[in-house]
């Protein structure tokens, strides 16, 4: 049984995904249990299969029993562990954070159907992580992707109808364009397997079908993953999707697009793979610099709490591409880190504000003063997330810039430090115009409904912001855990 | 050199953070939460003070470490220098207790629960910056005083205190996250540690990389905004805004010597005297000192604002043990230790005064003061003790530390520096000692006014302000003590 849990990994969810919208109504009224506990189930599965990895090095499964170049094989090394155990982490408390949010923003019959596709959505992401197959991967992107648009067009709001389209015609155009690169590499390799396709390219380095494939599925996951100046759609989605989306989409959609990226990166390609024509490291390095600088700065023209956490997602992403841009082992480990340290606290900072939405309909900056004191559990959950966003000492964020920073140093990037500092600068600017308020000016006018929100909704974005001081403190298991994986990425062993 | 493992310098951090803590939960009960704060600093103290026979032998007080990661250490480690920052701080926080409970009562001050919660934890954190053995531990409780002296200096809330608050943020926390962080990890990059050593870390490799240690040494001068150095020193008089006790011990000693300790400790336990003077960079940091001394002192001038003087005064006086660290003379350095302490026991009575001027006679301007000396002869007495303290005349603390600086800067080849000591001793008599003629001689009123120095509240207010007096002159004529701890400490 447990040599088929990678294949149940994603089974599972995509199985409760299809039967909730097709069974009766009394089934459906507890869709919320039936994901819940597929999610749980997940998380046991991706806790047991991550162990399973960090002993043995690496889990490999063949679909039905077909040996790789030839059938679909399903890989997991230490990073798809780490990233694993990190989509079904946050899923769940998504999930539970849901059961509370979601009926206060959503319609009662639509929230099976909004389930559902969350449960799509995981299925999708669990699928990327896990794949050794690289047109499975285009395959699971589409799942996610679509179960996305559909998620992000549940906001409230018109306009989210709005910001879920141009999401729909940029993420066709990048599917389309990583479509595209996979077929440029098929053509060229004359094989689909990831490990396969790492052994064969190497001969064909130099032809322009290798390069133009290679452009392509960058080009695509970049807008994936939002990478400046391809984020455009990034702010409007997270805006308006309803607030548990906007958690779940920030904290593991865009982390499974960078993933992708390292892997076609370091695992499709070796990282030897430097075409002289186009300076890849060096494209992908100076856009993260200036998405870390813009976004940042756009983050600080914000009056929109959830917009300006949206900003702070694309300054962020800046942060997680350039350590993997400048991917020396030091670098590449805080790149690592940033994605679980930012998985964490972005979610967390989302749930926060949509619990401030719900029981005070505050949704600007100016409109929270004195909560610090009137949820003190809500605005501390949300204070510390920030700080370790920011890179506080003893946070999780100071051990992922530490490592970010001192790889630039060893890597001689000195332009890159300040670059790196002055970003965490303007986090801390940014969310400091949030928490002053809150906890320094006379109350406003508005009352929240209840003191605090239901436990529900007001225990996972404590357990996750309280993570993020956890990590911080106990840094020497993650540093271990990424430097690994890095390690390994990286070609060393 | 001896090392004694113990756990004193982590009681001596968590006493006040303790308190801190026990303050907070006790906000409805004021006579509780008040000997809460007695507790801690008495506690605090003690603890420190117990540390001295060992440190006097030549011996170093080792707490084990938390790692957190490798090359990232939480850990502990007492040598003379920190003693005396760690000491002094916490010496001063019971008698600031004391002031405090008396200033706040006073003028009924909003918010006292998180005033106190947050001086204890400013106490918590200097000592935990004056113990720290590696950059690490500096840095982290380094950028927790800032933070926790903002609520302090934003207390009032009113727009005015908030914009102050931010520029104070702004200031530390800029610095000290772009100039300051970019030093450590350069450092760290090149030398492999982080720990502070006698001697410096730098080891072999330092002349060789003239251009990457100097970046590294500009950086950490230029984020240790603390100290208040040209051009990064307008966040001090910005900070006045905030009631006076914060002002007194928290940006004449606390807060202020965080920031010339940490230079103190670059200097000695980072790049170490010998790699410093091999590469030249002493002397460019010297003129920089010797610039904002004089500068300041021009700039007091100006202030009719008593607090706003002051600040611009400690900004002066700061710069002398930034100068006295930058002529890295052995006599120089010692002044400098000496003048961390000197400055800090007269700044401190300098600032209670203005404090007591303002809680019972509601006058915050220097062109107020005619005749208060008259009124409040006590309080006007302790602060003309100071002021020429100051000055550097003897028979007083500031005397002394001067001396010494001026005898390094004549080892160092560099007497060109006496006369910046010189030109500022005259600036400092020209903003302090018109005040002094004022309070006593000033204004034409003689009928008998009751002096308002009475009634407890009063006491509490002017007690401790006459002991800080007490010991400046006392240092004059006992200053074995601190001269011996400062002789350790410049030797590394």
């Amino acid at each position: 049984m447990t040599e088929h849990f990678p294949a149940l990994l994603v089974i599972l969810p995509l199985l409760a995904a299809v039967l909730i919208p097709f069974s009766p109504a009394a089934v459906k009224r507890s869709a919320w249990h039936i994901s819940f506990a597929s999610a749980a189930a997940s998380l046991a599965l991706a806790a047991r299969l991550a162990w399973e990895t960090f002993a043995l090095g690496k889990v490999s499964y063949w679909f039905g029993g077909w040996a790789p170049p030839w059938g679909i094989e399903y890989s997991i090394d230490p990073l798809g562990a780490l990233l694993l155990l990190l989509t079904a982490f946050v899923t769940c408390a998504a999930l539970s954070y849901s059961r509370a949010a979601a009926p206060a923003e959503l319609a009662a019959e639509r929230l099976p159907y909004f389930y559902s596709c969350m449960l799509l959505f995981t299925s999708g992401l669990t699928g990327i992580i896990i794949t050794g197959d690289i047109f499975n991967l285009y395959v699971f992107i589409e799942i996610a992707s679509l179960a996305g648009y559909a998620l992000i067009a549940a906001g409230r709001r018109r306009e989210a109808l709005v910001a879920s389209y141009n999401y729909l015609i940029l993420g066709t155009i990048a599917a389309t364009f990583i479509l595209l690169g996979i077929g440029y590499l098929y053509m060229a390799a004359g094989t689909l397997n990831m490990a396969d396709l790492r052994e064969r390219l190497p001969q064909v380095y130099h032809t322009k079908t290798v390069l133009t494939g290679f452009a392509f599925l960058v080009v695509g996951l970049s807008i994936k993953t939002a990478l400046f100046p391809l984020h455009i759609w990034l702010p409007d989605a997270y805006t308006h999707a309803p607030s548990p989306v906007s958690a779940l989409l920030a904290a593991t959609g865009t982390k499974v697009g960078i993933y992708a990226m390292i892997r076609v990166i370091f695992t499709v390609f070796k990282p030897e793979f430097n075409p002289s024509t186009v300076p890849m490291t060096v494209i992908l390095a100076g856009l993260a610099c200036a998405g870390i600088i813009y976004g940042a700065l756009m983050a600080l023209a914000q009056t929109n709490i959830k917009r300006l956490l949206a900003y702070s997602s694309v300054s962020q992403i800046g942060y997680i591409i350039l350590g993997a841009a400048i991917s020396n082992q030091t670098a590449m480990t805080g790149s690592l880190l940033h994605i679980i340290n930012h998985a964490l606290m972005k979610a967390s900072l989302f749930m926060c504000a949509g619990i401030i939405l719900m029981s005070t309909g505050a949704e600007k900056t100016g409109d929270l003063k004195g909560l610090g004191r009137r949820m003190p559990l809500t605005m501390a959950a949300f204070t510390a997330a920030a700080c370790s966003l920011a890179g506080l000492p003893l946070t999780a964020g100071f051990i992922s810039k530490w490592h970010l920073a001192l790889g630039a140093v060893e890597a001689g990037l000195w332009l890159v430090v300040p670059v790196i500092l002055a970003g965490s600068l303007l986090t801390a600017v940014y969310f400091w115009k949030i928490i002053e308020p809150a906890y320094f000016s006379p109350a406003g006018e508005r009352r929240p409904v209840r003191p605090e929100a239901p436990a529900g909704m007001l225990a996972p974005a404590v357990l996750l912001a309280a993570l993020g001081v956890a990590l911080g403190l106990a840094a020497h298991f993650p540093a271990l855990g990424a430097g690994r994986a890095a390690a390994l990425l990286l070609g060393k062993p | 050199m001896t090392e004694i493992i113990t756990f004193k310098p982590l009681f001596a951090v968590l006493a006040s953070l303790a308190a801190g803590i026990m303050v907070s939960l006790s906000g409805g009960r004021p006579a509780l939460r008040e000997a809460w704060t007695f507790a801690g600093a008495a506690v605090k103290f003690a603890v420190i003070a117990s540390m001295l026979p060992a440190v006097m032998t030549g011996a170093q007080l080792l707490t084990p470490g938390l790692t957190l990661f490798p090359g990232m250490e939480l850990r502990f480690r007492v040598d003379a220098l920190g003693l005396i920052f760690a000491g002094m701080a916490s010496f001063l926080w019971i008698l600031t207790s004391v002031y405090s409970v008396g200033y706040v009562r006073k003028l009924g001050e909003e918010k006292q629960t998180r005033f106190f919660a947050c001086f204890a934890l400013t106490l918590s954190a200097a000592a935990g910056l004056a113990f720290a053995a590696n950059l690490f531990t500096a840095f982290i409780f380094y950028e927790l005083i800032t933070l926790a002296t903002w609520p302090l200096v934003a207390h009032k809330e009113t727009k005015e205190a908030l914009s102050g608050g931010r520029i104070y943020l702004v200031y530390l926390l800029g610095t000290s996250v772009t100039f300051m962080l970019a030093a450590i990890l350069i450092s760290y990059n090149a030398a492999g540690t982080l720990d502070f050593r006698p001697g410096g870390i730098f080891g072999a490799m330092g002349p060789g990389h003239k251009v990457l240690l100097g970046a590294a040494f500009a950086l950490f001068i230029a984020g240790t905004a603390k100290a208040a150095i040209m051009p990064f020193h307008s966040w001090l008089p910005a900070a006045m805004v905030a009631p006076t006790p914060v002002s007194a011990l928290l940006h004449a000693v606390a807060v202020v010597k965080a920031g010339v300790f940490l230079i103190l400790k670059v200097v000695l336990h980072v790049f170490g005297t010998d790699l410093l003077s091999e590469l030249g960079f002493g002397l460019p940091l010297a003129w920089i000192a010797a610039f904002t001394i004089l500068a300041a002192s021009v700039m007091a001038l100006r202030q009719d604002n008593l607090k706003l003087r002051l600040a611009y005064s400690t900004v002066s006086q700061l710069s002398y043990v930034v100068l006295g660290a930058a002529l890295l003379s052995h006599s120089s350095i010692k002044g400098a230790i000496f003048h961390m302490a000197a400055h800090a026991f007269a700044k401190i009575t300098l600032f209670f005064s203005a404090g007591a001027i303002y809680a019972l006679e509601r006058k915050t301007k220097v062109s107020e003061l005619a005749g208060i000396g008259r009124r409040m002869p006590l309080t006007m007495t302790a602060f003309s003790i100071c002021a020429l303290s100051m000055i550097g005349t003897p028979p007083l603390a500031g005397f002394i530390s001067k001396w010494y600086i001026g005898l390094g800067a004549v080892e160092a080849g560099q007497p060109v520096f006496l006369a910046v000591i010189g030109a500022s001793a005259l600036l400092n008599a020209a903003y302090f000692l018109p005040i002094i003629y004022q309070a006593f001689w000033g204004g034409g009123e003689t009928a008998a006014v009751e002096s308002p120095e009475k009634g407890p509240l009063a006491m509490l207010l002017v007690i401790p302000l006459l002991l800080t007096a007490g010991i400046t002159l006392g240092l004059f004529f006992f200053p074995g003590l601190l001269l011996e701890l400062a002789e350790l400490a410049a030797k590394g």
